[in-house]
């Protein structure tokens, strides 16, 4: 038990544990101090000042995000000199920053908007001097602005400390200071990954989500195009955070509705497309474990910053990767062939958007020729969450009103297992349920993995298929891969037994729910609420497990044939090839 | 080429290996050997220390010492020291700016001049003061700059 510090804010007599920081027990008495640079999520950088607080007895203000509490403290969160303080932290901050906000990817939810907001300025207080520095598109998946970055450190920490990429850093010093990868080149020959975190962290427009919505409405106008969409996991239990709706709420029907009304003709669901990742997946695990086909262990492949990291810095884990497409590819694929045949659709006329947690996902659908499967770019347009709340915010759609509608058959209905691929774990839990299947025959008693759930950078657990321990791995959170991959070459090198049979990671903190693509101020809170949405989603289902779900075995007798088969192979699985960069 | 870098680094990590703030002596010899920091030393030293390159650019940048270009074949120094500035220091940093198409800080794409801006150059008497390389010019006029710069080399 931690030592229990007693301590006075504004008058009111507290106890927390020792390590408490003033802006945390604060919260405790009602008082919420204004913040700028300090992320929940994040390790304080005392970058900003705007925190600052009194302390009786000391001439010296503290900042409340990075100072524990003391014993005997006696603590002032406000009076008209601290106030003043404030507002000249912020005038100071603004006379750096540009005015263009109505312009701004942020406008209406930037956070130095708000404060600027709170505290009522409505002047310029200091001349403006702005940074002449290039924006910066290579990724085609985030956009960086120099000038509109507050140098809170957010994006750099996230990038550095938390991902372990270090594509990002703070460059010079003093007013000269900046945030860039290293040296002068663009984000796309750094080790950037595209997960961003960094979009998702920035509390201004500096760093926002490449935003191509403009094409979708291109699209939807376009009377020779047939627009079609997907819905990931991840985006039903987080869009309502954009509609005032409790977070984790599962919108999962009232987003099929909203998009049949945005001009789409077919709705399709990414979860159905899971389910058959599953199937392969599962299947090459069975080669692998049973029949020793390839090495163990496997490890997941559904999330293109991941792969995008393992290419980079870990070619040699190659042999190991599932080559199995993530679900969205999949599903285009499937849009362009199976669906189009069916229907007597043109596939070139058919225009595939995804409505993704993610920003990586941009990248992924032009990454290699594997996603170009179907003869056409199997996925058009990949959106976030963000981009979607606001074309839905465009169009006037009432979606908080909107009554609930089924998605389009057949790739719409999904299995339980399809929909947890939201949550870090869920993909293994997904195939742990079909696996034992495909291995023993026989179905589970209780399909629930309890261990594999949860918010623990790295989760381990044994589990027993048809008398064989498969010991397995997840991390999430690229800066806990390290540990599980060291782990598994060192096993490689000494020619010992493997620590684990099957590993899942998800590049991004909490799997696609944390996604970088998703609504912003993110907190573990906020991650295990959504989480559960899905998890109650999937207790709810009559079909929890893939190999379960008729419309997959209708896919697979009247399209794929089988899991591994030619055809699968051929449009479902894609290749990896190393593709180092300088070492993050 | 590349087995030059690997030995060159090499052989003063080895030397500071076992040295706390090791990154910036073995930094500061770099610079002095090729008179700036290049990328691909960099590139070597982040694989070899186990530092990341971004940290290592954010200590050549954070240190005025540290560059990242190769200095031009002639230094010049134009003194903006306060007797210098009120003098009209700016006005030749703008005329040797426009003759040469750089900024301070930078150098000539053919390698020839290096312009820096300075602070005081100890003879404020003869303000403004630039001095090329070792040779210093005092009461400098804007109209006399072309003269002086084609005295070191070509101006194209």
């Amino acid at each position: 038990m931690p030592k229990v510090i007693k301590a006075k804010i504004n008058g009111i007599l507290l106890r927390v544990p020792e390590g408490t920081t003033i802006l945390e027990a604060a919260e405790k008495v009602q008082v919420k101090i204004p913040t700028l640079c300090k992320h929940p999520d994040l390790t304080a950088s005392a970058g900003c000042g705007i925190c600052i607080v009194r302390i009786k007895g000391t001439a010296k203000m503290l900042r409340a995000c990075s100072t524990p509490i003391e014993e005997g403290m006696e603590i002032i969160t406000h009076d008209p000199e601290i106030v003043e303080i404030r507002r000249t932290v912020i005038e100071l901050i603004l006379s750096n920053h540009p005015n263009d906000c109505l312009k701004c990817g942020r406008n209406n939810n930037c956070e130095l908007q708000k404060l600027t907001a709170d505290f009522g300025i409505r002047q310029e207080s200091f001349p403006q001097f702005l940074k002449n520095l290039p924006t910066d598109n290579s990724t085609n998946t985030i956009t960086l602005e120099p000038p509109k970055c507050i140098l809170c450190g957010r994006c750099v920490e996230v990038c550095q400390n938390g991902q372990d990429v270090w594509a990002l850093s703070f460059l010079e010093r003093g007013i000269k200071t900046r945030i860039s990868p290293a040296g002068e080149i663009q984000l796309a020959d750094s080790p950037c990954v595209r997960c961003g975190q960094c979009s998702n962290h920035c509390p201004t427009g500096a760093i926002v989500e490449k935003d191509h919505t403009g094409k979708v409405w291109e699209a939807l106008l376009d009377p020779d195009k047939f627009c079609v969409v997907q819905i990931a996991p991840a985006v039903r239990v987080a869009i309502g955070e954009a509609f005032g709706f409790p977070v984790g709420t599962n919108l999962t029907r009232k987003m099929y509705a909203v998009l049949r009304r945005l001009g789409f003709k077919a709705v399709f669901d990414t979860s159905f497309a899971a389910d058959v990742t599953i199937m392969e997946e599962a299947s090459e695990f069975e080669e692998r474990f049973i029949n020793n086909k390839k090495p163990l262990p496997l490890i997941t492949s559904c999330c293109p910053s991941w792969v995008d990291f393992m290419e980079k810095f870990h070619g040699d884990m190659i042999e190991h990767f599932s080559s199995c497409k993530s679900p969205h590819e999949i599903l285009g694929v499937l849009s362009k062939t199976y669906y189009a045949r069916k229907n007597n659709i043109d596939p070139a006329k058919i225009f595939m958007v995804s409505i993704m947690p993610c920003t990586s996902k941009k990248y992924e659908i032009s990454r290699s020729d594997e996603m170009f499967a179907s003869g056409y770019q199997d996925i058009d347009v990949a959106l976030t969450t963000r981009e979607l709340s606001r074309m839905i915010k465009q169009s006037g759609l009432d979606f908080n009103h909107l009554p609930e509608e089924e998605c389009d058959s057949i790739l719409g209905e999904y299995a339980g297992a399809g929909v947890i691929f939201g949550a870090t774990g869920g993909v293994m839990e997904a195939a742990l349920r079909t696996a034992n299947y495909f291995i023993t025959g026989n179905e589970l008693e209780r399909v629930d993995f309890d261990a594999v759930r949860g918010l623990k950078g790295v989760k381990e657990a044994e589990i027993e298929i048809a008398g064989k321990k498969v010991k397995i791995a997840i991390a999430h959170g690229l800066g806990n891969v390290e540990y599980v991959i060291n782990k598994v070459r060192e096993a490689k090198k000494n020619n010992k037994e493997m620590p684990w049979h099957f590993i899942e990671v998800m590049a991004c903190p909490g799997g696609c729910v944390g996604g970088g693509g998703q609504p912003y101020n993110v907190t573990d809170e906020l991650r295990i609420k959504r989480a559960e949405g899905l998890y109650k989603e999937d207790k709810t289902k009559e079909i929890r497990c893939s190999h379960q779900n008729p419309y997959i075995k209708r896919i697979y007798e009247e399209f794929l044939e089988k899991p591994l088969s030619e055809k699968s192979e051929k449009l479902l699985h894609t290749a990896y090839k190393s593709r180092p960069t300088y070492r993050k | 080429m590349e087995q030059k870098i690997s030995i060159e680094i090499k052989n003063l990590v080895d030397k500071w290996k076992s040295k706390e703030g090791n990154l910036i002596m073995i930094l500061h010899e770099i610079q002095n050997h090729h008179g700036y920091v290049p990328r691909e030393l960099s590139l070597e030293l982040s694989q070899m220390l186990d530092v990341p390159l971004a940290r290592i650019y954010e200590v050549i940048t954070f240190y005025n010492f540290f560059k990242l270009t190769p200095p031009g074949k002639h230094k010049i120094a134009v003194c903006m020291g306060t007797a210098c500035y009120l003098k009209g220091g700016q006005d030749l940093i703008n005329e040797v700016k426009n003759i040469l198409h750089i900024e301070p800080g930078q150098t000539t794409k053919d390698g020839q001049y290096y312009l820096d801006m300075v602070r005081c150059l100890g003879c404020c008497g003869l303000a403004p003061v630039m001095m090329i390389d070792e040779k210093v010019y005092g009461k400098v006029k804007k109209s006399e700059i072309m003269d002086i710069l084609s005295k070191h080399g070509s101006t194209d």
